[in-house]
Formats: C-alpha cells, structure tokens, sequence
C-alpha cells in the first residue's frame, strides 16, 4: 500500500476514536462545562461579566457548536459522540479541500 | 483543588475564544499575521512541489484531528496536542504555517473553537511561533545524524515539547496582559479577567506537565514510523 494510503487509513483511525477527546475529559470530570463556557461561568469565577467578553463572545455563531449539533447539547454522550465523529469528518474535508485549493492556486502543475 | 486560574483557562486550551483579548491585541496579531502569510505563500509556492501538495493536505488534516483529542488533568483543565512541529519536519515550517493556519481557521468557522477575533493571535502562536521553534530545534539536534537514526526520533520528540511550551506560554502572555490594556474606570476588566500572574503559570504549567508531553510523543512516534515506511521524507532537505 502506497505510504499515503496507509496515513488516510491511519487518519480513518483517528477519527473512529476521536471521541476519547470527549469522553476522557467527562470520566475524569476535567472540563465539565465543556460547551457551557460563557458569561455565567465567568461571573461565578470573578464575580462579574467584563463587559467587551460579553459583547464580543456572541460575535460568531458557529454552525456545529464545540463540534456538537445545535440542539443536542442534552443528549447522552453516545450521540455527542457521534456528532464529534461527524464533526471530524466534516473538519478533515473541509481542511483537506482548502489545502488542495491553496496548493492549486499557489503551486504550477509540473 | 480548586485554583481559579485553572478553571479560568480551562475552556479556552490554547484556542482563545472570541471576548478574551480586546480589539487592540486582536488587530495587532492580524498585522502580524498578514506579512507571515503573504511570505509563507510565496516561500511555499517556490519550494513545494505539487507531488508534495497531499501530504501538505494530510498534514492539516491530522493537525485538525489530533487538535479534537482533549485530554484531560484529572479535576482540572484539558488540553491537546497541535502537531504542528511535525508538520514542520516533514514539509518545512512555512508549509506547517499555511496547513495549521486553514486548520485553524476551520476550527474556528465551523466549529467555534477559537474566536474570529483572535485568529491572528492563536496562528501567531501554534501556526506561526510553534511550528518555527520546533523546526530549529529539531533540526539543531538531528544534525549530520543518518535518517535512521535515533537522533532524529530524540529531536523530534524535544521540538514538540518545546514548541508547544513557547505557544503555551505566548497565549498566557497574550489573556494576562488583557487586564493591564483593558479596564474600567474602576478596574473592572473588559476582556481576559486574569492577569499574567494567574494565566501565565496556569497555561505554561500544564503545557510543561501534560500537553506538552503530548505533543512530543506523537511527534516523535510519527518520525519514528516514517522513518522505516518513507525515510524520503524524512531526509535532509533544503525546504525554506
């Protein structure tokens, strides 16, 4: 198998477990907020809300949240899990066809 | 234990969020970031060839992923790896500054992970900074050594440790210094609430004891594999 095969192969595994960056966090309770981070968090730690976090951390509504689906943030961790692994599907495409458009516009054909 | 600097940080990793550094930070490291992009594109555009274009593609990709995979201090904080300094091995480090930078970019459009405010900051530290110092230092310790050797698999190992140090630390500069540019009238911060004497050691402390570690295993284990599946690339090259 040619070595760039075998990288793509080892990527497919990468994503299959990426939900371990998930679940670890949970089982080892660091990062229970996780997704939850905003201006509540922020005013129970310092006892209030600087005001340019607050106008500024609305500014981008992203469309798979903390690579969570909208809507799901209730769901059990089998789902979340699944939606990480949409998401790092997602994520590797989209990144694989920006880098194939750079290099098309950057680099000549030999 | 509960140390608010920890939890503090604990969301934010090393992609700072959208509300953390005030606009001033935030146009600076897009300024920074512009002539750094512009000279990587010309750079990448004379040296790399079109043959090299899918690893350029896999490496961003793997730079994507490996950045999902959060790991966590027990009670405390999560964190990963960036796998950028690999990158930077295997394609030089201003190919790895382009291929973190649209991973970066991705992660902060799609996924709202890293503000678009701080793009420039966060590329400055892990597409720009961390890439960078990697590359030297594995380069300085790998040295005259053969492709097979163990040198190289030990340098790569210490530049992923170092690299994301330096990056770690550059973001804890950057929250900690928001408090002194920013505040109120009567002292309230405006963005970043912890100053550096809470961020500095919360981001460069777990990057020292954790992440870091991280970071040097798999760069090393990577170096290590493609050193008997494909030692071309890990040869010796004049690759800006």
């Amino acid at each position: 198998m040619k070595l760039i095969n075998k990288l793509w192969v080892g990527m497919g595994i990468l994503v299959l477990i990426s939900p371990l960056g998930l679940l670890l966090p949970e089982r080892f309770k660091a990062g229970d907020a996780w997704g939850e981070w905003g201006t509540d968090g922020i005013k129970e730690l310092v006892g209030y809300i600087p005001q340019g976090l607050e106008k500024l951390s609305s500014l981008w509504s992203a469309p798979i949240p903390d690579y969570a689906f909208k809507g799901w943030e209730e769901k059990g961790l089998g789902s979340l899990s699944f939606a990480y692994i949409v998401s790092a599907i997602v994520g590797i495409l989209v990144t694989v066809c920006i880098v194939a458009l750079v290099g098309r516009l950057l680099i000549k054909k030999e | 234990m509960e140390w608010p600097g920890f939890t503090a940080v604990k969301e934010e990793k090393m992609h700072i969020p959208d509300g953390y550094l005030g606009p001033a930070t935030c146009g600076i490291f897009y300024a920074v970031m512009l002539p750094i992009w512009t000279i990587a594109s010309k750079i990448v555009q004379k040296t790399l060839k079109a043959k090299q274009v899918p690893i350029l593609a896999i490496g961003a990709a793997f730079s994507f992923v490996i950045m999902m995979f959060n790991v966590p201090i027990p009670g405390g904080s999560t964190g990963h790896a960036v796998g950028g300094v690999l990158v930077a091995i295997l394609l030089g480090p201003w190919a790895a500054c382009i291929a973190i930078t649209v991973a970066l970019v991705v992660q902060a459009l799609l996924f709202g992970d890293g503000g678009i405010t701080a793009i420039g900051a966060n590329c400055f530290n892990m597409a720009f900074v961390l890439p960078f110092v990697g590359y030297y230092i594995y380069k300085a310790i790998s040295y005259n050594a053969s492709v097979d050797s163990n040198r190289r698999v030990f340098a790569a190992g210490v530049a992923g440790y170092i690299g994301i140090n330096v990056a770690a630390l550059l973001a804890g500069v950057e929250f900690g210094l928001q408090p002194l540019l920013h505040h109120t009238a009567t002292g309230q911060a405006l963005y970043c609430p912890y100053g550096l004497n809470i961020a500095v050691p919360a981001m460069a402390g777990e990057h020292l004891l954790i992440f870091g570690w991280v970071e040097a295993i798999v760069t090393a284990l990577v170096v290590k594999y493609l050193q008997k599946q494909s030692p071309e690339l890990i040869e010796e090259r004049e690759v800006a």
